[in-house]
């Protein structure tokens, strides 16, 4: 009866240890092909830093878990009311020192190691000193866009940020971090944890991402209607197809002769909003479009940038993203297609 | 002791008109009425945040849903969150310690009865009002809107610039007029468990209940005032000119998170210490033996009262608060996980030896220490500044505040009501229907709560109206979805029981666990006066004195 007993519990335990493991090896294993936001998956060495911490994090407080569990399944199968109860009353106990001395030090002790492997990390992440050849980007969050400035390079782009990846020659990419409006927050969680922008109080984080890809996001801090469809992306490239990236985007708009689009764009309100560098658009509330069919998508992520969708974005914005601050502009069917096909040369 | 009644000239009348009866309740200033009432109402909200809930579970079923609108969705997580904190669980709370408190120490009433009363009608007016604002926010002719600005409504979303309308107004004003019932309701039982003790009940054999009580008020008077003070702040900001949380005019925005969580952070021990007493109280009597380690849990509930003061900022870890604040909001948050971790051991240390009678309060007490410990521990992940530069502001950070709110919170809630259910109706629950709830809502707890974590670590920020396809979120959302649905039938069934109970239930008697606290001396339900006579008590377990005369506590204590 007792070695019976016995086995019935090291089963148990065996299988709780077992679905722990594998839980955490699922989700360690799996990757980026499990989700392309999965915090386990870190590609840049803040991420890489919060990675392991959490590791020994998960381990200590999983084993804290296993023992009390133990324990409290224990107490409640061994010491249930009988079916033959006696009615007696059980030992009245009312308390021990010794023991609660053993369960107020331990956790001291516990408490004490998780805070020395966390002040380690707060440390490495969070120190500031600005390398020579790092990458200077700042963001600017808007309702609800985010803004790219490349102070040192002379860029100015949105919603997709272009970064090198990170090797001897190149190293990490330093982000200030600025709001034009609300508070919002910046989180790619392979690449590192997230910050805040906060109005009328900087920011800065940093990223060293170790491989080229695209690497994804979105606003983390609440900040209005269209919260949700406030997506982060990050190109991580090669040195030498960042540079390349620079130059074109260092070049103003390639404008041919005098469009009907581009009349339309200059003389409505589009310019009091949007900028094209080397024409009379000089707009700053929303994204510079300047070169516009460099990028993959249009409204913060929240759509491709393909022709029709840039078309019914202009026609009624509310349809891709309700409550975003872009008005739908009224036009007529020709006025639009003339306007869709001018942004489109603004490559 | 105090088991025979007195003919009481009220009670004593035959059929009252429904006007007579309402008026009653109304200027009512006895603390058991305005203890049911505050429980009554907390009900109320309770069904309509879980309705609130549920729509937004709806809409996050699958990616790309239009199920509300965005608009919608935030408003109705704002009204959430707003509703289950300050017009749900603290006003249920309230009503238990009004209630329990006067009867569990011997006394006739509260210290206050008169303020008791204005208490509870702050706190009501301010729900109502605050649901006014679906008709009156755009003013009134009908198109109005609730807020929307969140539960801790961060600076600068709440200024004039970005919100329009009165949407906010009424939620700075219900929670201004519901902390002024707080405030007082907190006086009131400070004064109460301080000054009418009965004879014999030294602060030392007082129930564990009314001790976690008495730590709670005091923060509930520490915590409640600043959110007062950011309160008239804001008003400040929106309409006399000032620049308090005004970014655009040179403002801070940190700070209202400072003010906010400088209160919303002890409001989560204001929260939890009431379902420490609840589970203080039903674990030792369902596992007939007294509480292990009394002093060490004072001792424990005071500890977590002062540390609960200097941990706010931990739920601003990414606001860039440099490395050395982060590392002291580090230490000082994991330290409060020891004396909580100590209060897990001794419920423990009480089951441990026992016999376990695994009635339905029961069976919430232990479900929340299951869940509790679960929450702990996620808590301290959490509290590991960097996991939580990741962690924060994502699902998981719901997923474990619902762990503590409804896993912890909920469930000895849940305990307390089948507990002291016989002591205030005077009829017995039933035992089927409370252990079919307690299923219920174990099972859709769980499918909910559990799988809510996932999606955090997989990058879902919380408050979205809408999520992507292909993150990896989706299976995640269905399942959690799921959940909501058992949890809602729990709720009806918890709600017929009630009411089917008391008007069909047995007849409970004065001490149908053969408890050892005073409240079960009185009648069931206690005459306005609670004791024909004050009693006098020598230990912290006086009924258990009275059942064995020939081996007291008193002899050991």
């Amino acid at each position: 009866m007792q070695s019976r007993g016995s086995n019935r519990w090291h089963f148990l335990g065996s299988q709780i240890l077992v679905c722990v493991g594998c839980a955490g090896a699922a989700f360690a294993s799996a990757g980026p092909g499990f989700s392309p936001t999965n915090i386990f998956a870190p590609a840049s060495t803040p991420a890489k830093s919060i990675f392991g911490l959490s590791l020994f994090v998960l381990a200590v407080t999983g084993a804290i878990f296993l023992v009390v569990f133990t324990l409290l399944l224990y107490s409640v199968v061994k010491f249930r009311k009988q079916k033959n109860d006696d009615g007696l009353e059980p030992p009245q106990v009312y308390g021990s020192n010794q023991v609660e001395l053993a369960w107020t030090v331990i956790p001291v002790l516990i408490v004490v190691a998780l805070f020395m492997a966390t002040a380690r990390v707060i440390a490495s992440v969070q120190k500031n000193v600005l390398p020579d050849n790092a990458i200077e980007v700042v963001a600017i969050g808007h309702q609800f866009w985010w803004e790219y400035r490349y102070p040192t390079l002379g860029v100015v782009t949105a919603n997709e940020l272009h970064v090198p990846v990170s090797d001897d020659q190149s190293s990490p990419t330093f982000i200030r971090l600025f709001s034009a409006d609300t508070d919002h927050s910046f989180w790619i969680p392979r690449l590192a944890g997230k910050t805040d922008l906060i109005p009328n109080h900087p920011n800065s984080m940093w990223i060293d991402p170790h491989e080229a890809g695209i690497y994804l996001g979105q606003c983390a801090q609440y900040c209005g209607t269209q919260h949700a469809k406030m997506l982060l992306r990050v190109y991580v490239q090669p040195r030498a197809d960042f540079d390349r990236w620079i130059q074109e985007q260092r070049q103003p708009a390639a404008v041919s002769a005098a469009s009907q689009g581009q009349r339309i764009f200059e003389t409505t309100a589009c310019i009091n909003c949007h900028t094209v560098a080397g024409t009379v658009a000089h707009g700053h509330f929303g994204p510079d479009l300047t070169h516009l069919m460099s990028r993959d998508t249009i409204a913060a992520g929240a759509a491709q940038n393909t022709p029709e969708n840039l078309r019914q974005w202009i026609l009624n914005p509310d349809t891709i993203k309700p409550g975003s601050l872009m008005p739908a502009m009224q036009l007529s069917g020709q006025d639009l297609d003339a306007l869709t096909a001018y942004l489109e040369t603004l490559r | 002791m105090a088991t025979e009644s007195i003919a009481w000239p009220s009670t004593a009348a035959g059929s009252r008109s429904f006007v007579e009866t309402l008026h009653e309740w109304v200027t009512t200033v006895d603390h058991k009425r305005l203890g049911i009432l505050y429980i009554v109402y907390a009900l109320f909200f309770l069904v309509i945040g879980g309705i609130e809930a549920t729509v937004i579970r709806i809409q996050l079923i699958r990616p790309h849903n239009d199920f509300v609108s965005p608009e919608v969705f935030n408003r109705l997580f704002t009204m959430h969150g707003t509703t289950m904190i300050f017009f749900v669980v603290m006003p249920v709370l309230f009503g238990f310690a009004n209630y329990l408190i006067p009867l569990m120490i011997g006394a006739r009433d509260m210290a206050f009865p008169r303020l008791n009363a204005f208490s509870f009608w702050m706190t009501a007016f301010g729900g109502l009002f605050l649901y006014f604002s679906l008709v009156g926010a755009n003013g009134l002719y009908g198109a109005g809107n609730a807020p929307d600005v969140g539960w801790f409504a961060y600076a600068p979303l709440t200024s004039q610039t970005f919100s329009l309308g009165h949407s906010t107004d009424f939620w700075t004003l219900a929670l201004l007029v519901s902390g002024f019932g707080s405030i007082g309701t907190a006086i009131n039982i400070v004064a109460t468990v301080v000054c009418m003790r009965c004879p014999g009940m030294t602060l030392a054999k007082m129930p564990l209940f009314a001790w976690l009580n008495l730590v709670m008020a005091g923060l509930v008077i520490l915590a409640v005032s600043p959110l007062t003070a950011a309160q008239l702040m804001l008003l400040i900001d929106r309409y006399l000119g000032g620049h308090f949380f005004d970014t655009q005019a040179g403002g801070s925005a940190v700070i209202w998170m400072h003010f906010f969580w400088i209160f919303g952070h002890p409001e989560v021990y204001v929260l939890v210490l009431p379902a420490f007493a609840f589970a203080s109280e039903i674990i030792p009597v369902f596992s007939r033996k007294p509480i292990f380690g009394y002093p060490v849990m004072v001792g424990a509930t005071v500890a977590i009262g002062f540390i609960s003061m200097s941990v706010w900022a931990h739920h601003m870890f990414t606001v860039g608060m440099g490395s050395a604040a982060n590392t002291f909001f580090v230490i000082s948050t994991m330290a409060i996980a020891v004396p909580t971790g100590i209060k897990i051991f001794n419920w423990l240390a009480t089951m441990w030896g026992g016999k376990i009678d695994l009635k339905t309060p029961m069976l919430f007490c232990i479900a929340f220490l299951f869940q509790f410990l679960i929450a702990g521990l996620t808590g301290v992940m959490l509290s590991a500044a960097p996991f939580n530069w990741q962690l924060g502001n994502s699902y998981f950070v719901v997923a474990h505040f619902h762990y503590v709110i409804v896993g912890g919170i909920m469930f000895t809630l849940f305990g307390a009501f089948y507990y002291w259910f016989p002591k205030m109706s005077g009829k017995m629950y039933s035992e089927t229907l409370g252990k079919l709830h307690f299923w219920l809502f174990v099972i859709g707890f769980h499918l909910t709560f559990d799988f809510m974590h996932i999606p955090g670590i997989l990058g879902m920020p919380r408050r979205i109206y809408t999520y992507e396809p292909g993150r990896g979120w989706d299976t995640w959302n269905l399942i959690v979805t799921i959940g909501v649905f058992f949890q809602a039938a729990g709720i009806l069934v918890f709600l017929g029981n009630l009411i089917w109970s008391y008007f069909r239930g047995k007849l409970a008697g004065n001490d149908p666990w053969d408890a050892w606290t005073l409240e079960w001396s009185a009648n069931s339900p206690p005459p306005a006066y609670n004791f024909a006579l004050i009693p006098t008590v020598q230990s912290r377990r006086p009924l258990w004195d009275l059942k064995h005369p020939d081996d007291p506590d008193w002899k050991y204590e």
